[in-house]
């Protein structure tokens, strides 16, 4: 892997490509029992034990504000480093590592809705599809200033 | 950073402490010959191994001090306060010289001349008296060298002259040992030497030997893992139940035992003794009684005392605070306590001791007290409590005013202390580790602080509930009781009064929560649900309240963990534990469960509007009324604060004593009050079947004040906009939107208690 070049974990989250570095995730795992947080910000799905870790799960549906899964439709659990600790994201469907270049990046669109722009750190166009680059700590900023309103 | 430094700044340390108990010992015992040596060992330890790494400054400063040390230890040189001041003055340089070799791995550029000529002035001035100062030199040296000797005489080998005549021949012709010249000389058998070594390497090593330093992060994994490990074990032992082989239920009997006592093994690891906390006190009470001028005497009760070592490090600078709070406005100048008929000297007493799974520590001064007229008028001042509440507090209440933000009453603000902020944000470290703080004063008499705290934060024993169809743990340590209401007092137990909910606990009003309301979670699905209500009473501030939850599971110990940042906005829980299931479960944060009820406390206070569902987010005070119908005048409101209990009385109970109405209550006569009458109503309605009472307590005695109707417990700010026409009233204020006359219940049952009670 030459330097401008990196890889990136990719999944879906309501049909688009979506991709994290592949050295901040920690784990894919499928499903686990889920703790509801009640009071909590919305888009906290809730509390999951992982191998007696307790990490916080994100809705990256809901953080981008796209409608909800269908309670028949499980979603994947994508454990990221962050520096506040692992969070986990959930994400429909789990896509291969791919490879990228550095000459195929471009910004993220203006014409992406703002808080789309604001978690999108840019794109990459691969053959057949744009992969999205998600900024993962501003998707788990929630609860602080600046994030999402709490209830 | 060099091994040998880092275990130097570790040891470095550790003398330090050692050193400022001492020299305040010292002070006392000024004839301690082992407390001299002591002193001297330490310091002469300090400047060896500080300049054998490299720390001249340390050796150059502590050379001096050794110097004057070895005097005193001689008994040439008498200790008095200003040589211990300039010793401890060194302590602190040392104490700094330390600091920075750990932040910067160098001793800086700290300019130490100072205190070297203060130590050297000392030196001098002594040498000048004492001519005999050129032998002082090879005392000392002979003084370094003479242990191996010492251990010979004690066990009575060879005589202490010859000891002598042989660490003299050691200073003339350098270093041998004692034990080669002594047995050169022929004074003694090689052999008893050889016996008298390893008594003196063993009285050396004692104390070494059965301790080991252990790097404090590798203690926190292994009690992570301990965690992890009972959390395993709770899975076992839920699945043993659906098992029926015999083998493998002792193997899990087995885990079982071992965790338990592996679990307490790692807890002890983590447990020191509050003494660790307690041994800077006596060097801060010294110096402050001599910058202010008092005498004071400190005294310790269990110091031995074990505690958490985040929970010693998290109270030691509250407990510093209230030290030298008491020194600084509790204790009087000595002239002051002889006027008031007390000895010169205060005294400042710190007990430490465990009970019912937690630790009380009590910190006691025998000084002025505090004046609660000055604290209730600073109160009132600063906005603290409006001022027709003020005059209804018990003196505790008024007393414990001191830890409110904003709150000082020093006359004079001191570099030590009375600058307001302080007592609150001891209160709010102390909260922060799950303890609770009070005080307690007789004016004129002294001061007694009562903490009480949990002994360990990181697993603790908890009640699990269920609720909404989820499960959530309780803290033990703000558990009451529980109270299970089944069948009709199910139905009618817990009354409402519009929105609040309130049930009457032993005759008294306990307020009551909903958590599934409260948290906001659907209602489980009715049906082949029992219709028992459960309430869990539980203890936040200085306030009890009811939580009403679906179903009380078990007690279990559970494993604290923090919650992510993203939750930490949500003040209801206090962090996360796993299950035996390997569940997550949420634990519930009582204190601010009950602020978001809008509970908590005296002081506190916002409520959630039922209607909005969304937080009043207010910091004003509020206070809770009791509202009230008489007859046919509108409606009349008394601090719900003043209400002990609400009591329906049948009017046929209601007997004459002389030409007052009483009842009996409780074991007692109760009088009561018609406030129709005392309010001088035309017509007060006939009274007939049950009345309604409202229960007021003070000084030991129950009032009950007869009412027609309860109307409502509303939370709000109240301010009086109508001069009272009546002298039973105070006035009139706006709730909830109506003109409400507020009675004023101190001056009404005083006239009846006063006047021989009203007609």
């Amino acid at each position: 892997m030459s330097a401008n070049q990196q890889q990136f974990c990719t999944f879906f989250i309501k049909g688009l490509l979506f991709g994290v570095e592949v050295e901040t995730v920690q784990e894919v795992i499928r499903r686990l029992d889920m703790t509801r947080v009640p009071l909590a910000p919305d888009v906290v799905a809730g509390l999951i034990n992982l191998r007696g870790q307790i990490v916080t799960a994100i809705d990256l549906r809901r953080r981008l504000g796209v409608p909800d899964r269908l309670d028949s439709e499980l979603p994947m659990n994508v454990v990221v480093r962050t520096a506040d600790g692992a969070v986990s994201l959930l994400v429909d469907e789990i896509g291969d590592v791919v490879e990228v270049e550095d000459k195929d990046f471009e910004v993220a669109p203006d014409t992406l809705s703002k808080t789309s722009r604001e978690l999108i750190r840019g794109v990459y166009k691969l053959n057949k599809e744009l992969l999205l680059v998600l900024n993962t700590q501003r998707s788990v900023n929630i609860g602080v200033p600046g994030g999402p309103e709490t209830n | 950073m060099d091994e040998f430094i880092q275990e130097f700044l570790i040891e470095g340390g550790e003398l330090l402490d050692q050193l400022d108990r001492d020299f305040v010992e010292f002070e006392k015992n000024p004839n301690s010959k082992e407390l001299v040596a002591r002193i001297f060992r330490a310091v002469h330890t300090l400047k060896g191994t500080g300049g054998t790494i490299g720390l001249k400054k340390l050796e150059s400063v502590n050379h001096v001090g050794e110097s004057i040390l070895s005097r005193m230890r001689e008994g040439k040189l008498n200790v008095n306060a200003e040589i211990t001041s300039a010793l401890l003055r060194m302590i602190d340089v040392d104490r700094q010289l330390l600091a920075a070799v750990e932040r910067t791995g160098e001793e800086g550029d700290m300019d130490l001349t100072e205190v070297i000529q203060s130590l050297t002035d000392i030196l001098t001035a002594h040498d000048r008296v004492n001519k005999a100062a050129s032998d002082e030199v090879q005392k000392t040296h002979a003084a370094n060298l003479d242990l191996t000797g010492n251990i010979l005489v004690q066990q009575q080998a060879v005589e202490p002259d010859a000891v002598a005549n042989a660490v003299k021949s050691q200073c003339k012709d350098g270093p041998h040992r004692t034990d080669e010249i002594l047995a050169a000389s022929a004074e003694i058998q090689k052999q008893v030497v050889q016996d008298a070594l390893p008594a003196q390497s063993e009285s050396r090593e004692d104390s070494i030997s059965s301790n080991i330093r252990v790097d404090v992060n590798l203690l926190e994994k292994v009690m992570n893992l301990v965690g992890e490990l009972v959390l395993a074990r709770n899975q076992i032992l839920q699945f043993t139940s659906t098992q029926k082989d015999p083998a493998f239920l002792n193997t899990a009997q087995r885990l079982n035992l071992i965790t338990t006592e592996l679990q307490e093994g790692v807890m002890k690891t983590r447990m020191q003794p509050i003494g660790n906390v307690w041994n800077k006190f006596p060097r801060i009470v010294r110096d402050l009684s001599n910058a202010t001028g008092k005498s004071v005497r400190l005294e310790m009760e269990g110091s031995q005392t074990e505690l958490d070592k985040t929970i010693i490090e998290a109270i030691k600078d509250p407990l510093t605070h209230i030290v030298r709070n008491s020194l600084d406005h509790g204790i009087e100048k000595p002239a002051e306590r002889e006027a008031a008929g007390k000895p010169r000297q205060g005294l400042l007493f710190l007990r430490a001791f465990h009970e019912g799974g937690q630790v009380n520590i009590e910190i006691s001064d025998d000084g002025a007290g505090l004046d609660l007229n000055a604290i209730k008028e600073k109160a009132i001042e600063r906005g603290i409590v409006p001022s027709q509440q003020a005059a209804n507090m018990s003196d505790r209440a008024i007393g414990n005013l001191i830890f409110m933000a904003g709150f000082s009453t020093a006359k004079q603000v001191t570099n030590i202390s009375g600058r307001g902020v302080g007592m609150d944000v001891v209160r709010t470290n102390i909260e922060k580790i799950g303890g609770t703080v009070d005080v307690s004063s007789v004016r004129g008499r002294g001061t007694t602080l009562k903490i009480k705290i949990p002994l360990t934060l990181a697993i603790i024993p908890a009640l699990i509930v269920t609720t909404g169809g989820e499960r959530f743990a309780i803290p033990q340590v703000n558990l009451v009781e529980l109270v299970r209401l089944e069948g009709k007092a199910a139905e009618t137990g817990i009354e409402s009064i519009q929105e609040a909910s309130v049930y009457r606990l032993r005759g008294t009003l306990l307020p009551v929560i909903h958590l599934t309301r409260e948290l906001k979670l659907a209602r489980p699905v009715q049906g082949n649900h029992d219709s028992a209500i459960n309430i869990v009473v539980l203890q936040a501030d200085s306030r009890q309240f009811g939580l009403v939850v679906d179903g009380i599971n078990d007690t279990e110990e559970i494993v604290v963990k923090p919650l992510s940042k993203q939750l930490r906005t949500v003040s209801c829980f206090a962090g996360a534990t796993i299950m035996g299931d390997g569940k997550v479960a949420l634990i519930l944060d009582i204190l601010g469960l009950a602020q978001r009820a809008s509970l908590a406390g005296d002081s506190a206070g916002h409520r959630a509007e039922a209607k909005s569902g969304e937080l009043v987010e207010e910091a004003e005070q509020r206070e809770s009324w009791l509202l009230f119908r008489v007859g046919d005048r509108g409606k009349l409101a008394v601090p719900l604060s003043m209400v002990s209990r609400l009591e329906e009385f049948d009017s046929k109970s209601i007997e004459r004593s002389g030409n007052r109405q009483v009842v009996q209550y409780r074991g007692e006569i109760m009088p009561l009050v018609s406030i129709a009458d005392a309010l001088q109503m035309a017509n007060p309605a006939a009274r007939e079947g049950s009345l309604q009472v409202v229960v007021h307590t003070a000084g030991g005695s129950s009032v009950g004040l007869i009412v027609d109707e309860i109307l409502d417990i509303v939370d709000q700010h109240v301010s009086i906009t109508r001069e009272a026409e009546n002298r039973h009233l105070l006035g009139s204020a706006v709730i909830q939107q109506h003109v409400t006359d507020l009675l004023n219940v101190p001056e009404l049952i005083s006239s009846i208690t006063g006047n021989g009670g009203i007609a």
